[in-house]
């Protein structure tokens, strides 16, 4: 087995991980984590795609691993708006959960 | 079975296990601080990889400042699911939401910016249950679904990884041809800024979609002031101490990093991330408070790199070849220079990300701009 089949497999069950907390996790700022966990796991295939085509004296394929870095940066932003509308919600419900908030609240 | 190859299975079976933390943790803090931990491991593995420009990225942003963003969730978060016993509101509501303290909003989060109090627990009722704190999670049958769902992804992904174990096709021999005529002897950094400029000017948009985003989420009355709920006062001796001598040191690593990105791992998005670290170690230490997000010097600066790569991009139709070209006797000093007007707009958008959406309001003369 090579490092990258090995880092490949990884990179499966870090996806099967993601997906999971995904579904089943209920508070808001878990899903974000799992949501990030699946998307490292999907850049971490990307890498050893390019890591298999390695060549011209380089490492890797540069074409994903420049993918991945913009994926990286695409996934920070994603994440920060996800957490800055959680935190809004909780700024107006006073509940960290997508929840209907209970009657008595009067929305 | 070779030394190398243990040392990638240690790693291997700490990035998995961490994990698996991440999705298990009782609480959102111990998460999210499991996930800072995984994005620095996970680095480790890009290094294994041969993907350094990826590594320095991963631990940057994807554990840097991802993680930055989360622990300021997870603390705010944290504070109201599990009041300090010590907080001095023993008179705190019992209801969760506290709309009718003001008749508008809840305060302690609006733009007062003199009340840090929590809000009232949301509820009582699932804190003596562990690991449940947060609404209910759902049945047995549905996990079980889920469990086979992502089993199966896992091992169909497993499968391709396993079935196509060799030489995968490589763009590599493309990517390294043109190098010399950009000046440049890194790859990834030139398929960033050159082969593929399109995503790369594409992603700093998706950056400024993000940001407004955020700042839109901004509260009507506290619109155009900074974040944070309050000025954070100069904090004790070894915070400012760290906050004066870090960024001279760090401004001059940004400019190495994003200078040796031409030819060794590193580069605008590494640099500006390591600007943004210096930034925010000012803002914590009190010495500098956070901008106000309606400055308009403050939203030139940020539209400044992007605008710089379009008109550079633009000007290609006029010059050279086409739409986002270099001509190939100044490509060099052009790439340096986009490179550069980007490092300081990437630096600023980080940083305002991290900070979030203004919570207090706009000095008076802060309107007036």
């Amino acid at each position: 087995m090579t490092p990258a089949t090995l880092y490949g497999l990884c990179s499966a069950v870090l996806v099967g991980a993601g997906l999971y907390g995904m579904l089943v996790n209920p508070q808001p700022l878990r899903k974000i984590l799992s949501l990030n966990l699946l998307g490292s796991g999907t850049f971490l295939l990307f890498g050893v795609i390019a890591r298999r085509g390695a060549a011209a004296g380089l490492g890797g394929d540069p074409v994903p691993q420049a993918m991945v870095i913009t994926g990286i940066v695409v996934a920070f932003s994603a994440t920060a708006l996800a957490v800055a509308l959680l935190l809004r919600v909780f700024q107006e419900t006073g509940r960290p959960t997508l929840d209907q908030p209970a009657p008595k609240d009067g929305g | 079975m070779s030394l190398a190859l243990l040392a990638d299975g240690a790693l291997v079976l700490l990035v998995l296990g961490l994990a698996f933390w991440v999705n298990a943790a009782a609480s959102g803090f111990a998460a999210v601080v499991g996930y800072v931990a995984f994005g620095l491991l996970l680095a480790l593995a890009w290094m294994r990889l041969a993907a350094g420009d990826v590594a320095l990225t991963e631990a940057a942003v994807g554990s840097g400042a991802t993680g930055a963003v989360l622990v300021a969730a997870a603390m705010r978060l944290r504070a109201a699911a599990d009041p300090p016993p010590s907080w001095p509101g023993v008179s705190r509501p019992s209801t969760p939401n506290r709309r009718s303290a003001d008749g508008r909003d809840t305060p302690g989060h609006d733009g007062g910016g003199d009340d840090l109090a929590p809000p009232a627990p949301y509820s009582d009722s699932h804190r003596d249950v562990p690991g449940h704190d947060e609404g209910g999670k759902p049945g047995l049958s549905l996990r079980l679904a889920a469990l086979v769902l992502s089993g199966l992804v896992t091992a169909g992904l497993a499968g391709l990884v396993l079935w196509t174990a060799g030489p995968a096709p490589s763009l590599a021999e493309a990517a390294t041809r043109h190098l010399p005529g950009l000046g440049m002897g890194n790859a990834v950094t030139g398929v960033l800024i050159a082969y593929r400029a399109l995503d790369t000017l594409l992603e700093k948009v998706v950056l400024l979609l993000a940001l407004g985003g955020v700042w839109s989420l901004t509260r009507d009355r506290v619109w155009g002031g900074r974040p944070f709920p309050r000025a954070i006062p100069a904090g004790n001796g070894a915070l400012i101490l760290l906050a004066r001598l870090l960024p001279p040191i760090g401004i001059v690593v940004a400019v190495y990093v994003l200078w040796v990105g031409a030819t060794d791992p590193g580069g605008a998005f590494q640099g500006g991330a390591i600007l943004t670290a210096m930034w925010i170690l000012v803002m914590l230490a009190g010495l500098r408070d956070a901008p106000p997000i309606g400055s308009r010097r403050l939203r030139l600066a940020v539209a400044a790199g992007p605008a710089a790569f379009l008109a550079v991009g633009l000007a290609g139709f006029v010059l050279p070849t086409g739409f986002l070209s270099y001509p190939e006797s100044i490509a060099k000093p052009l790439i340096i220079a986009v490179e550069a007007v980007l490092t300081l707009s990437i630096a600023l958008i980080l940083g305002l990300l991290v900070a979030g959406p203004a919570e207090r309001p706009p000095d008076p003369a802060e309107r007036l701009r």
